[in-house]
């Protein structure tokens, strides 16, 4: 497997790839922040902010649909959301029977969830488009520059650089599995559901210690290298004046945004 | 698919700012702690093998065993990583895990992952090293059979919280949530408790160096028992109580003040058209003014910077 293979990041010559990470990180959350305090039903507001994130799409060249195609990732939890729909006392649009409760959609229940959806909606085309246009190493030091705590963004780097290491591994063990789980034809191989789960757990454990003892390899081998407690970067992230103009165009777009929604 | 989400993981939208803040509050203070203790007590060597173990956390993930009809059970691995890394470093792993899944996969929101970080987490590894902390002397066998119990009960804690936080949200109804969400977690609790118990029983007897006593792990406070006891005894009481009687806690959360009194329903906790617990008054008015007016003024310092910066 590749050192890249779970890098969601799309190589473009474009005005997005080129803005300092920390821009695009603080863009992002101070959109999402908005989308959360959007009132139900400010659907001008609802889309402005999908055009913004249109825009977004266009000026990073990936094409303007990009982030629509894969932004249904969050859908299945909307089911979780469903029950405002017959909670919310509003006038009532239909009613209908379900495993023997008689549930009313209400038109302030319908307004609710769908605002939940859009919110969702957008919130994760943005975060989508975040990992698109930005290396995911940068990602971690613009969380640095961003006082993040340098334990916590020091193992996130090594997560992200040991898990398609880790991955393979696993991809060995599931390999020896099924290797080792023939069966004749018309009867079932192996036991029941608790001797499987076993078999999960004992590959669980193998690659515990795996890992573990890579670890200390990979420990002694940094401190043959030179490593004294801090992980270094030859990308100096400096930010230039059109990173600090975007920022303020941004932020002055999303807020002009959000006013729309609420009067 | 290389990756297969776990469905506790809340995506942005879901959760209300105000809730979604209270969340983040309570993890930063967690691991905050977390990493001043694990500064304290461990040297630059635990830094390299904790971004290995998340790793190892993440790729475990990926293991799964066929049950029924085309479901199978799978790790979430908070309590596996409390019990073989200690409880600080376990929950600094886990958060590194939700992070890395909310901010590359999607898989997860990014302004409530404070709220993901404490049910999967913080939430999982305190029952789950607590527990497993309190019969540390004991036999193998006792060791394993309390294993299970608090892996299925941390899979059930990060059920609970997830349920209410939906429900403070105005996103869920109680009375629905609850016993949905629990009543499913129940059922991938026991894939947890499972792979939990019987990766556990491999490695200490492969490597009892690591996980027996006088390791890493048998070094955690006392405290952790009375944590994850507390937690447990929540998860226990709270969840048939919640499910058989929603207006007793709607009762209990008008109490603390957490619902204003005048209306009828916890969806309204966040009023549409004001700040959170400030109301539609002239507080709210005043609020909104000064936000407004931190907006335009970072602008103008953003402004400012920009043309001082060489281009």
């Amino acid at each position: 497997m590749h050192f890249d293979a779970f890098d969601r990041y799309h190589e473009k010559e474009s005005f997005l790839h080129r803005l300092d990470p920390r821009v695009k990180v603080l863009v992002t959350v101070v959109f999402i922040i908005s989308n959360a305090l959007l009132p139900d039903g400010a659907w001008l507001a609802f889309g402005f902010a999908w055009l913004f994130v249109l825009v977004n799409n266009l000026l990073s060249k990936l094409g303007i649909g990009y982030t629509l195609k894969r932004s249904i990732i969050a859908l299945p939890f909307a089911l979780i959301a469903i029950t405002v729909l017959f909670s919310i006392p509003g006038k009532p649009l239909t009613t209908f029977n379900f495993m023997m409760m008689d549930l009313t959609i209400t038109d302030m229940g319908l307004l609710r969830f769908v605002s939940i959806l859009i919110r969702s909606w957008l919130s994760v085309q943005m975060a989508i488009l975040l990992v698109a246009v930005t290396r995911f190493p940068d990602l971690i030091h613009a969380l640095e520059h961003l006082r993040i705590p340098a334990v916590l963004t020091t193992i996130i780097a090594f997560l992200y650089r040991y898990l398609f290491v880790l991955t393979d591994e696993v991809f060995r063990l599931l390999r020896a599995r099924e290797a080792r789980s023939a069966a004749v034809p018309g009867s079932r191989s192996g036991g029941g559901v608790v001797w499987r789960a076993k078999v999960a757990g004992n590959m669980a454990g193998q690659l515990f210690l795996r890992s573990y003892e890579r670890s200390d390899r990979i420990y002694n081998a940094m401190v043959a290298r030179g490593y004294a407690g801090h992980l270094y970067t030859l990308n100096p992230h400096e930010m230039r004046s059109a990173d600090y103009y975007a920022t303020a165009l941004a932020i002055a777009i999303i807020f002009v945004t959000h006013l729309l929604g609420r009067f | 698919m290389l990756y297969s989400p776990v469905p506790l993981h809340i995506p942005d939208g879901f959760l209300s700012l105000i809730v979604s803040i209270i969340c983040w509050v309570l993890t930063v203070l967690v691991i905050g702690t977390a990493i001043s203790r694990t500064n304290k007590s461990l040297g630059e060597k635990q830094i390299p093998l904790m971004g290995v173990m998340a790793a190892f956390i993440f790729a475990a993930q990926m293991i799964n065993f066929p049950v029924a009809g085309g479901t199978s059970g799978h790790l979430l691995g908070g309590a596996l990583a409390a019990i073989v890394l200690g409880p600080w470093a376990g929950m600094l792993v886990m958060t590194a895990v939700i992070a890395v899944q909310a901010l590359l996969f999607q898989d997860g929101g990014l302004l409530v992952m404070g709220a993901n970080i404490l049910n999967m987490g913080l939430a999982t590894a305190a029952i789950g090293y607590g527990l497993y902390r309190a019969v540390s002397g004991q036999s193998k066998t006792v060791k394993l059979a309390v294993t299970g119990l608090a892996a299925w009960l941390s899979v059930m804690a990060g059920a609970l919280l997830t349920s209410l936080q939906l429900w403070l949200s105005g996103t869920s109804q109680l009375e629905l949530v609850i016993p949905a969400m629990m009543g499913v977690h129940a059922l991938i609790g026991l894939g947890e408790a499972l792979i939990t118990v019987f990766a556990l029983g491999f490695i200490l007897q492969t490597r009892p160096d690591l996980v027996g006593e006088g390791s890493e792990s048998a070094k955690g406070s006392k405290a952790w028992i009375y944590i994850g006891g507390a937690v447990a005894l929540i998860v226990v009481l709270l969840s048939p109580f919640a499910s058989a009687d929603p207006d007793g806690l709607e009762r209990v959360a008008i109490d603390m003040g957490f619902i204003n009194t005048g209306q009828s329903a916890p969806y309204n906790i966040i009023p549409d058209y004001t700040i959170p617990f400030l109301g539609e008054t002239a507080a709210s008015t005043i609020a909104a003014g000064v936000v407004g007016v931190i907006v335009v003024g970072l602008i103008i310092v953003l402004v400012g910077r920009g043309m001082k910066a060489k281009s």
